[in-house]
């Protein structure tokens, strides 16, 4: 306890009426709307088979989607940490473009992009990879608003990594891929966890690039954001309700998931 | 916890490469086709869109629509409050949590980072479930003729929210790292309260305050799910920008759809040239200061 310096009451006070007027009270009313319902009817709500095929969807076109984005963005780091070359600063700024921009801009975009005569589709959609109104349509925005978090955890990890264990490593003769599989990747393994973490999450809530893109088809091309607005505008509240609180039970616990496992690789990093 | 996202970047000097040749011009060029494809060609193709009818035809979809007119001037203004309310939570948030010790701390800690862990249209559900008609304090607010839900304050309410985070998590590593004894020297000295947080505390965090009141604001004027939910997207009354590039997308007006989803993006770019600025104008700051401790 700082007894010098003053503010302490006021700035916690402050801070607790504002996050439980803002966080707790709505997550308990809307848990309360949902427990008017019987078992039975929640049920029948919130596991339906449509809206089991949304969590499908949600949960792992974001997974899938993080995943990407550990790969391209451990990339990304690799080669702005690393390497000097023309235009590497501008690349670096562009990396923040999807923090900044309204992601129902990237939806919009990215839909009009994939279509048969646009730019990207009329090279795809021969190919038969069918980017608009489909499962890979929500991927590849789910990709675009993710970007930004891998790149931006990994990258002060790779800045701090001295070349010193790298040349260490090499003088005792591994060769390049040998220092990377035992001397970077463990190094950078939590931040890339945090990185998938954040992106997943972001991935799991994403709604107003993902109307644009995926058609919003039951059962197919349907997220759970997606249903709990079709409830309400059909009035069905108690529906709506269920299903979101199994979204926000579910997230909750595979970010704690997450969290725990990136807890645990940095313990063994360190 | 999520790391601070403010970057002072490092020169380019001490690098060591040892890939050869071919294999760094690959990874390079992957790098170029990446975000080329990824963010690079998105842009222009919102302005080639957006100038598909020419210049004349841009400036009448944006002045001569007036629910086009009305969802930026709800934006611009739904957006600074926003900011503003996230400001002073998260000054005050930061200050208690880095400066004191107290039980119930991690909570305050994680509670913080909920709101990036619910989706944002759960977010505008909940707020229907307060103060909507079905909400347990909707029928009660209607007699006083309150309007929340379908209304500004709605907007306002769900921006606040999604944006929670942003300034506290900039703030709270940063004084942490900055530690608080030019803060006890000055109280030490007989310094007010006031006068404790105007002259040394705030100096002293403007840059990291700055930064998070920046990316609090691009993400409240992107804002989509929650102000789509709780909102009503009433065009001409309720609708954001956002929400009016998904509607004119919905009654097939493209050129108007990308017409404000070009000054989205412009705003979106302005943001990042602000953060680009800033973090030239921090590093150039450390620099000096290293200079100067390295010069006595």
């Amino acid at each position: 306890m700082n007894r010098v310096l003053p503010g302490f009451a006021v700035s916690l006070g402050y801070t607790i009426t504002v996050l439980t007027a803002l966080l707790v009270i709505p997550l308990v009313a809307l848990s309360i709307k949902a427990a008017e319902l019987s078992p039975a009817q929640f049920m029948a709500a919130a596991w339906s088979e449509r809206a089991r095929s949304t969590y499908y969807l949600s949960f792992g076109a974001s997974a899938v989607a993080a995943s990407i984005n550990v790969m391209i963005g451990m990339l990304l780091a690799w080669v702005l940490v690393r390497y000097d070359f023309w235009g590497r600063r501008f690349l670096d700024a562009l990396i923040d473009l999807p923090f900044a921009l309204p992601t129902a801009v990237a939806g919009l975009v990215f839909s009009l992009l994939l279509v048969k005569n646009g730019w990207y589709g009329q090279f795809l959609i021969p190919l038969g990879i069918q980017g608009a109104y489909s499962r890979l349509g929500i991927i590849v925005v789910l990709v675009f608003v993710g970007l930004p978090f891998v790149v931006r955890t990994v990258q002060p990890v790779l800045e701090s990594l001295e070349g010193d264990t790298e040349e260490a490593a090499a003088m005792l003769g591994a060769n390049r891929w040998q220092t990377m599989r035992h001397v970077l990747l463990p190094a950078v393994r939590p931040s890339l966890m945090t990185g998938f973490a954040l992106s997943f999450a972001r991935g799991i809530g994403e709604y107003g690039s993902v109307i644009f893109i995926s058609g919003n088809m039951p059962y197919k091309t349907e997220i759970a954001p997606v249903l709990i607005v079709a409830r309400l505008e059909e009035f069905s509240f108690a529906e709506a309700n269920s299903i979101a609180v199994v979204l926000v039970v579910l997230s909750l616990v595979s970010l704690a998931a997450v969290n725990w496992l990136e807890r645990r690789s940095r313990r063994y990093a360190s | 916890m999520h790391p601070s996202s403010m970057r002072i970047k490092k020169s380019v000097g001490a690098m060591v490469a040892t890939e050869p040749f071919w294999l760094r011009a690959l990874l390079i060029g992957a790098a170029y086709l990446i975000i080329g494809a990824l963010i690079l060609v998105p842009i222009v193709y919102v302005f080639v869109q957006a100038f598909a009818e020419g210049w004349t035809g841009y400036i009448n979809n944006l002045v001569r629509d007036k629910d086009t007119l009305h969802s930026i001037w709800l934006t611009l203004s739904v957006a600074p409050l926003a900011v503003l309310f996230n400001t002073v939570l998260g000054i005050a948030a930061a200050w208690c949590l880095t400066r004191f010790k107290f039980p119930g701390r991690t909570l305050l800690v994680t509670l913080l980072d909920v709101p990036f862990a619910i989706s944002p249209v759960v977010v505008g559900l909940m707020f229907l479930m307060l103060f909507g008609m079905q909400g347990f304090f909707g029928p009660t607010l209607q007699q006083w003729g309150v309007k929340i839900v379908f209304a500004w304050p709605g907007l306002v309410l769900a921006t606040t929210f999604v944006t929670l985070p942003f300034v506290a998590r900039e703030l709270i590593p940063l004084m942490e790292s900055l530690g608080d004894e030019e803060e006890v020297a000055a109280v030490s000295l007989g310094a007010n309260p006031w006068q404790l947080f105007w002259r040394i505390t705030l100096p002293n965090i403007k840059w990291g305050l700055v930064y998070g009141m920046i990316q609090c604001n691009a993400r409240a004027i992107g804002e989509f799910g929650a102000v789509y939910v709780i909102s009503g997207h009433i065009a001409g009354e309720t609708d954001t920008m956002p929400l009016r590039v998904e509607k004119l997308f919905q009654e097939y007006n493209n050129p108007g759809s990308f017409a404000v989803a070009s000054l989205l993006t412009l705003m979106a770019l302005g943001t990042l040239l602000g953060k680009y600025v800033l973090e030239l104008w921090i590093a150039r700051q450390i620099a000096s200061h290293q200079s100067d401790v390295e010069g006595t």
